[in-house]
């Protein structure tokens, strides 16, 4: 049984490789912030949604299919969350009463843990079956549609008569019959016993004892006080019950991977749901986005804004129109703190977020897709020593070159800057003229106007650019718009601002 | 040795306990104004926490970083410090505190387990094995520090301390009562009987080995082979292992009970020893404890560093002087190095790079430029860790130096843009310059390491000027790293050094840095071809 959620034809695998530059997409895309309003402060959620972002997928098929699911979700959200409920309490139920399966590792304990998971199990199964009854036909999606059916069919009351049977019968303790070899075995522990001859006397009274009140021939009746010797019975009844307790307790284990494998699948919806109630609760809008073959060069926008200053700020945030329809290089200059940084990243949000089936932070989007989202940032000194910081940056800039693939899309954040105007600007240019050259798409934030400017005078109309704006009054505005390059980044307002107040010390 | 007081100290140190005070403090002038766990702020950006902890890594329970965190000064204490680091460097010496140190930090195992443990007989005899150790431990740095040819006046003076409480009534006393008892409790032996429901003490009477009995009855039996086992290829050790536990369970300490019933009178003198001695422990013997590790600690991080052949020197040291006459070298330390990168270095076995730097006259000021990944930083870090190094008593990195007192360190590295901050970094930046340079003072030591690197050559050129020009105002020690060429020669106050590049290999860097005019050659084209990003590698690099 399969829910396929994410996939036509398969689960989602939780455990695949995700991209090598991993950390690096979290930490320059803020995507905890992101991952954070997804899991709502559940950690496998959080956990979900970033596999499922992160492992992006580039068939456009796919992309629908969520989407379509998705809306679904949307339409309905209080049954997708109780049917998530019911598959958490399941698994939850079982690991709790997991405990005693451990703690006493017998086949006695085995077989009685493996019982109640299945009572667990069975009664979670009914009220899912129950939602299927009682709401399949609210779902349009084929996904949906074909996991409530699955459900119906495969869940029928005559099949949990059936596993009722079973463990009606292994839950009680009746008698069993089982053969068994003779076997040898002395426990000898390390103590020193010493020769104990007065005691041998006292020894021989208590099992003549027990021998005297046998009331028929080759029955032994235990004394009462004779812990041991229960304890001994119980044990030959344990292996006999050793098989049937292994098969009912692996039994238990595939129900639980079904469950396992509804909460990943049926979680990731709920993941975008908790995002997407935050955003609404914010009046700020999503749409889902119109994505392009990764052939095309296709990115235009009204309104994309930077999901994660979104759920961070109480501040409205500034949505950003852009048509970049047929441009390879979308180049962004101008003020700081004129929303460059915040520009890119929303930018790399909404690629991941439209890979993974997902809505995106717009009014409406459009893109290509593309076969690997990296990021190359200006990042903190290297605390290992081992490098300086433009070593360090041509460094990751090599290891990108060791996995991009053709149709990528590159964020360059004030790269190559960490040496001084003139040569960054050559190294810089020399890398993206490469990069658009194997048929990649590079956004390339910078202040070295000389880099800017070099591709802006090339004239080419694959190129695109976009600056930070800036009020007449010298307030930012958070907005870019297209415009050419411009030679100064206000760096001196900034300085008469602070250092107005300077009292010199002497 | 300076001051005509610390040479009155010196002269008048007798055989007198009252006078010792502590290894880390001269008995008159700084001390220890309660201990701070807090790092200094520019700890991380000089990469003096990777030293400091790993100076104090393992010996967590020293609390050492509170004595590392603590800067001194006073050249006074400094020069206490350096005389007991130099007696410590004697091999004999600083292994026989290591020797002692180990001892007492077994004393205090014995101690918290006979303060975690829940019986009676069974704490005690911990105590009592605790205080045994500590008699022996004391008796034994006492002979070893009287073998010792101790130069400095803190050891001596501890020396004579330590004499003196061997001596007294005090330890003398603890010493017998302590082999009494422990006597008596060795010569105790008793036996268990016990049966199904019960058990009895008695004393030991000899019995025979029952185990070896059986198991001479059975070995005929001992080929036959198991059934279960048939084609298992091994067979089942049935052993259980048994966890050995320090604590007892009730039948055990029952049993315990009944012994002690068996022999009273040694019971109750043990009752007795532990009720009179619980203050066993001397204050003065566990300061030093403590305290002299704060030595240890640092010439064990620096002994491999030597070993390798780095130098490491007891540094003059002066007060900041505005007032240099022009040309006379008033700072210096040659052959120094980072301690944090060389320790990495050396574990690698990598060559360590050695500067040579001194300031002259007015020259205040290091401008660093150069080719990157050539040393700039680790030459701003170096020179922070020196002067902070010399503020702690300790030997530091170079063939001979002479170094300032300082009342503040202030750093300014750049940090990786946050989305916390919804100010630009620019701001940032400039934000925590001019709070530096509002706190700064004459006496303190600033250090920046490329700033200003994310805005526009033209801003970078503009703002770093008005910033050096404050530091140049306010006369203070700093250095400056910088791609900005421009302000390594803005006044004669600054010195402008650059890292250097192999001149038949540009791409190699020797790691040097040495004075000489800003060039503006920072060789990063060699950088990207070495990492092949170049446009003509990229474009055989890159799939098509």
């Amino acid at each position: 049984m399969k829910a396929s959620l994410l996939y036509k034809d398969r689960d989602f695998d939780m455990e695949q490789h995700l991209p090598w530059n991993e950390d690096g997409l979290t930490q320059d895309l803020a995507l905890d912030t992101l991952l954070d309003a997804m899991g709502n402060r559940d950690k496998f959620l959080l956990d979900v949604a970033r596999k499922v972002i992160l492992s992006g997928s580039r068939d456009m098929n796919t992309i629908l299919y969520r989407q379509e699911i998705l809306r679904d979700c949307l339409r309905n959200p209080s049954i997708l969350r109780s049917a998530y409920e019911i598959v958490v309490e399941a698994i939850e139920e079982k690991r709790k009463s997991f405990w005693a399966f451990f703690s006493h590792r017998s086949p006695h304990s085995v077989l009685y843990g493996a019982n109640e998971s299945m009572r667990i199990f069975v009664a979670k199964l009914k009220l899912l079956r129950g939602i299927a009854d009682e709401h399949g036909h609210e779902f349009k999606s084929s996904g949906f549609s074909r996991l409530f059916t699955m459900l119906r069919q495969e869940l029928s009351d005559e099949y949990f008569e059936e596993i009722e049977s079973h463990l009606t019968y292994l839950g009680s303790d009746h008698d069993v019959l089982v053969s068994a070899d003779l076997g040898t075995g002395n426990k000898g522990t390390n103590y020193v016993l010493r020769k104990p001859p007065k005691f041998k006397v006292s020894w021989m009274k208590r099992i003549t004892l027990a021998v005297s009140r046998k009331s028929e021939p080759f029955t032994f009746h235990l004394d009462p006080r004779d812990e041991r010797g229960a304890e001994a019975l119980g044990n030959l009844r344990d292996r006999g019950m050793n098989l049937v307790a292994n098969a009912l307790a692996q039994s238990a284990d595939h129900i639980l991977s079904f469950f396992n494998m509804l909460r990943i699948e049926l979680g990731f919806y709920l993941s975008c749901l908790n995002l997407y109630e935050r955003l609404e609760q914010k009046g700020i809008p999503v749409c889902f986005p119109v994505p392009a073959p990764a052939d095309e060069r296709i990115h235009s926008f009204v309104g994309l804004y930077d999901v994660c200053l979104a759920l961070r700020t109480e501040a409205k945030v500034v949505g950003n129109d852009v048509d970049a329809n047929g441009k390879e290089l979308v180049m962004i200059t101008g003020a700081n703190q004129g929303g460059k940084s915040t520009f890119l990243r929303s930018i790399g949000l909404a690629q991941l977020m439209m890979q993974s089936g997902m809505f995106v932070a717009a009014e409406t989007f459009s893109a290509n897709l593309c076969t690997g989202v990296i990021t190359h940032y200006k990042r903190e000194e290297d605390t290992t020593m081992q490098s300086g910081k433009f070593d360090e940056e041509l460094r990751r800039m090599s290891s990108i070159a060791d996995h991009v693939t053709p149709d990528s899309l590159l964020l360059f954040n004030e790269s190559f800057a960490a040496t001084n105007e003139r040569e960054g600007s050559g190294i810089a240019t020399q890398i993206v003229s490469a990069l658009l050259e194997k048929r990649n798409k590079v956004f390339f934030v910078t202040h070295f106007y000389s880099l800017a400017r070099g591709f802006h005078e090339k004239g080419a109309d694959n190129a695109l650019f976009l600056r930070a704006e800036r009020g007449d009054d010298g307030s930012r505005t958070f907005k870019l718009r297209a415009a050419e390059p411009l030679e100064t980044s206000y760096g001196k307002d900034l300085y008469d601002r602070i250092f107005v107040t300077l009292d010199h010390t002497q | 040795m300076g001051s005509p007081e610390s040479q009155r100290m010196e002269s008048t140190s007798q055989p007198n306990a009252i006078s010792f005070r502590s290894i880390l403090f001269e008995g008159s002038g700084q001390g220890m104004e309660g201990e701070t766990q807090q790092e200094p702020p520019y700890f991380a950006d000089l990469n003096l926490d990777q030293v400091i902890n790993a100076v104090t890594s393992g010996k967590e329970e020293y609390n050492l970083k509170a004595f590392f965190y603590t800067s001194l000064k006073d050249i006074k204490t400094i020069r206490y410090r350096h005389e007991i680091m130099k007696d410590l460097e004697g091999q004999t010496l600083f292994d026989d505190i290591k020797t002692f140190a180990q001892g007492m930090h077994v004393v205090r195992e014995y101690i918290g387990l006979s303060e975690k443990l829940s019986y009676k007989y069974q704490k005690e005899r911990w105590f009592l094995d605790a205080v045994d150790l500590y008699c022996d431990v004391v008796h034994a740095l006492l002979d070893d520090l009287s073998r010792a040819d101790l130069k400095s006046r803190g050891l001596r003076s501890f020396r004579d301390y330590l004499t003196s409480y061997v001596r007294s009534d005090r330890f003398t006393a603890l010493l017998s009562e302590t082999e009494d008892v422990k006597t008596d409790l060795t010569n105790v032996k008793y036996s268990l009987i016990i049966r199904g429901g019960s058990f009895t003490v008695r004393k030991y009477n000899s019995e025979v080995d029952y185990s070896a009995v059986v198991e001479k009855t059975f070995t005929k039996f001992k080929s036959r082979r198991d059934p279960d086992l048939a084609g298992k290829g091994s067979v089942t050790d049935y052993r259980v292992k048994f966890p050995d536990p320090l604590e007892m369970n009730h039948i055990e300490a029952q049993a315990l009970a009944f012994v002690a019933q068996l022999y009273p009178k040694i019971f109750q003198g043990l009752d007795n020893y532990c009720a009179k001695h619980t203050d066993y422990l001397d204050k003065t013997v566990s300061d030093f404890d403590r305290e002299i590790q704060f030595y240890v600690a640092y010439l064990e991080y620096i002994t491999t560093l030597k070993e390798s052949g780095l130098k490491f020197c007891y540094p003059e040291i002066t007060e900041p002087d505005l007032n240099v006459p022009k040309g006379a070298v008033h700072l210096y330390d040659y052959e120094c190095f980072d301690l944090a990168l060389a320790r990495k270095l050396v574990s690698e076995d990598s060559p360590v790079v050695c500067n040579d730097f001194y300031l002259a006259g007015e020259e205040r000021i290091f401008v660093v430029t150069g080719p990157n990944q050539g040393g700039k930083t680790t030459f701003a870090r170096t020179f922070g860790q020196l002067h902070y190094l010399v503020s702690l008593g300790c030997p530091i990195p170079g063939r001979e130096a002479r170094l300032s007192l300082f009342d503040q360190v202030f750093t300014h590295f750049e940090k990786q843009e946050k989305m916390v901050s919804l100010r630009g970094k620019l701001e940032d930046d400039l934000i925590r310059i001019h709070e530096i340079l509002t706190r700064a003072t004459p006496r303190s030591i600033i250090i920046m390491n490329e700033i200003f690197t994310s805005t526009t050559l033209q801003d970078a050129i503009f703002l770093g000027r008005n910033v050096l020009e404050e530091i140049i105002r306010l006369g203070c020690l700093a250095v400056c790293v910088t791609f900005i060429d421009e302000l390594a020669s803005m006044s004669d106050s600054t010195v402008s050094v650059a890292s250097t590049v192999d001149p038949q290999k540009p791409a190699v860097r020797t790691f040097k840095i040495v004075r000489k005019p800003a060039d503006g050659l920072a060789y990063a084209m060699s950088l990207a071809e070495k990492y092949r990003v170049t446009y003509k590698t990229l474009k055989e690099r890159l799939p098509s």
